[in-house]
């Protein structure tokens, strides 16, 4: 009885909808913009937490990438032609992290260095990576062909190199290069394995943007020491570095930012300069998050706003169709409706007309974040319960602000109701 | 067709006793009705008449159980229903009465079928049947073939006979009738009272209120009120 009550009221709803197309629309503009907030503010906080997720992925979640850097006053003072600057992470920094307690699960050192390469005629300055083989577990790179380095390698000072595809294509090399030697700086170098590049987000520099090879650093140590000697238009620059990069890992999510802040205070603490950077991609879920909180102020404010105004909207106007149809309700109940058959009668064309705007709602609110993608460039995943939800939305709206209305029209006297012209 | 409507039970169908209704406006109370009592028997056939402010209206309005008297005692095919809750007032206009307006006061948005079957609708009836009956009254009133229009596409005739349709939907024992000739050219309006006849001739009890000496010809019994009393009964003693 119910449930043919709620069937028929239904129709009548849509009926009376489709009788007043253009009032229906403007009634529900507000629902519409309300609904379509709704989604989009869902779709950016998505959208930017799974960038995000992305982006850390790359670079391991619980990595702390701690980076060499000069320092700023370092770079401006000398404008002489030749100079050398020491600066850096040191091996002991790497030593005092390990022994920072069980929330370090390992350290992997990294020593950069650009040297000519050559194979066959082909001769070129190469990028070249010094590290260890936890380097690889550190953060994963798919293997294209041959193998990574091990643990082996850096032990026998093996002449080894694994190229990463980018270095590849660079050196003209396909997949046959394995097994082969390169010359790097007048040392053969046998390439084991290629891996695929590491390409950073926009975000986030992955440790290894931008390099070639990676050759085991006990080898790197031997053969070319600790000086790197550059020559840069027209100025010949001599850096002593002794680690370019430490990796951390930590042991668990929870444990990654308060270990950050440690590391940071005992580099502190041992250098007198500002001679390095903490980068840990954790933090960018704590952005992501940011971004989100930010957006669902805004997008928040304007779909609560515009539902408010919305369901106003909707009221006023019922509020208009329970007098237009006095006569209607008067007739109604005295044939014999009572007086809960006419609050659901409006309760659900309010509900109908609320949640046909939320319909068109749901459609502005996948077009917004499309629009948002396009013209801000910011990642956007419209989730699909957002858009369930969002409808559901508006059809709360039209319950609640159709109560209003549906009681006015069921408490009208019956017979000044039957009078009204 | 079955049900209450049918001939063959004797006795009272309305029984008022001292009804009074009795309106304040501002400081002045206005004695709409004052202490009328009245004995419809079943299958009868009574006209209201009386100048207009004579009490008509209230009267009609509290034997429609769409207002409630202010002293005075009322039964309604047996019932007593003076102090009923507003709900169960509806349901006994939804079971006993059916309406007949002036205007027709069909429902404009709804086709001739829905309207017919809206009283049923209220009532709960299952949708077959409801159809089924719908059709059948339909022929009864001579518009099988206007089923699917709309009351603004009918003549003021049919929308009449679509209102006393809709009035019979529920097989009430009491149709009450407001001026039903009221809006309608004399032909029409004698078409309308050979139906409403008929109503009465086949044991439903027929109570119409009319201020032209014409239609309230048709009735059995004739109840004039003036200021809110009975003046006289025509037509034998109740």
């Amino acid at each position: 009885m119910i449930l043919r009550g709620v069937v028929r009221n239904l129709r009548l709803g849509v009926k009376d909808i489709l009788l007043h197309k253009t009032r229906s629309l403007l009634t529900t503009l507000g629902v519409v913009f309300g609904v379509g907030s709704v989604i989009a503010m869902l779709a950016v906080g998505e959208g930017a937490s799974q960038d995000a997720l992305a982006e850390i992925r790359k670079v391991g979640s619980n990595n702390i990438i701690i980076q060499a850097q000069k320092d700023i006053d370092d770079e401006s003072s000398g404008r002489q032609r030749t100079r050398m600057s020491i600066y850096g992470l040191k091996y002991e920094d790497e030593a005092r992290i390990r022994e920072m307690g069980s929330a370090i699960r390992r350290t992997v050192p990294v020593r950069l260095m650009r040297r000519d390469a050559r194979v066959g005629d082909r001769k070129l300055e190469l990028r070249v990576v010094g590290t260890v083989q936890g380097w690889f577990d550190l953060v994963p790179r798919r293997i294209v062909a041959g193998r990574v380095l091990r643990t082996s390698d850096t032990e026998q000072n093996a002449r080894v190199c694994v190229l990463t595809e980018t270095g590849a294509r660079r050196l003209l090399a396909g997949a046959h290069i394995l097994g082969e030697k390169i010359l790097i700086s007048r040392q053969y170098f046998e390439v084991v394995g290629i891996v695929e590049s590491g390409t950073g987000g926009r975000n986030i520099a992955v440790p290894d943007e931008e390099v070639d090879a990676y050759i085991p650093m006990s080898t790197q140590l031997q053969l070319f020491g600790e000086v790197n000697a550059r020559i840069t238009s027209g100025s010949f620059e001599i850096e002593k570095v002794e680690l370019h990069q430490i990796l951390v890992e930590i042991d668990g999510d929870e444990l990654v930012e308060p270990m950050a802040k440690a590391i940071e205070a005992m580099l502190r603490a041992f250098h007198t300069r500002k001679d390095y950077k903490m980068n840990v991609p954790l933090a960018l879920l704590r952005q992501a998050e940011k971004t989100k909180r930010t957006f669902n102020i805004v997008l928040g404010s304007i779909a609560g706003i515009s539902l408010l105004v919305g369901g106003i909207g909707i009221m006023n106007i019922m509020l208009a169709s329970v007098t237009e149809r006095t006569r209607e309700i008067g007739v109604r109940r005295a044939i014999g409706a009572r007086r809960g058959q006419i609050i659901l009668q409006f309760l659900i064309e309010t509900m109908v007309l609320a949640g046909s705007g939320g319909l068109v709602g749901v459609g502005v609110g996948m077009l917004i974040p499309a629009l948002i993608t396009r013209f801000s460039g910011m990642p956007t995943v419209v989730p699909l319960y957002s858009l369930f939800l969002s409808f559901g939305i508006s059809v709360a709206i039209g319950l609640v602000f159709g109560i209003y209305p549906a009681v006015r029209a069921a408490r009208l006297d019956p017979i000044v109701a039957l009078r009204h012209e | 067709m079955t049900g209450a409507g049918q001939p063959g039970f004797a006795g009272a169908v309305i029984r008022l006793e001292d009804m009074a209704k009795t309106y304040r406006i501002g400081e002045v109370d206005v004695h709409a009705l004052r202490r009328v009592s009245l004995t419809i028997e079943r299958g009868g056939f009574w006209a209201i008449l009386g100048p207009s402010g004579s009490g008509k209206s209230t009267l009609m309005n509290l034997i429609g159980c769409l207002d409630r008297p202010t002293s005075g005692r009322y039964w309604l095919d047996g019932a007593n229903v003076e102090d009923l809750e507003d709900d169960e007032l509806s349901a006994y206009r939804l079971r006993h009465l059916g309406f007949v307006f002036q205007s027709f006061n069909l429902i404009p948005q709804l086709t001739v079928r829905e309207n017919i079957e809206l009283p049923m609708y209220y009532r709960g009836t299952p949708p077959a049947e409801s159809v089924k009956r719908a059709e059948h009254l339909a022929e009864l009133v001579g518009l099988s073939d206007r089923l699917a229009h709309r009351p603004v596409e009918l003549s003021g005739g049919q929308c009449q006979r679509v209102a006393i349709a809709r009035a019979l939907a529920n097989d009430p024992p009491v149709i009450l009738a407001d001026e039903p000739t009221g809006n309608l050219d004399s032909r029409t309006g004698e078409q309308i009272m050979e139906m409403l006849c008929g109503l009465h001739r086949e044991g439903r009890t027929l109570i119409l209120v009319t201020h032209e000496s014409r239609v309230a010809g048709y009735a059995e019994k004739r109840l004039w009120l003036k200021d809110g009393a009975v003046e006289r009964i025509e037509g034998g003693a109740a």
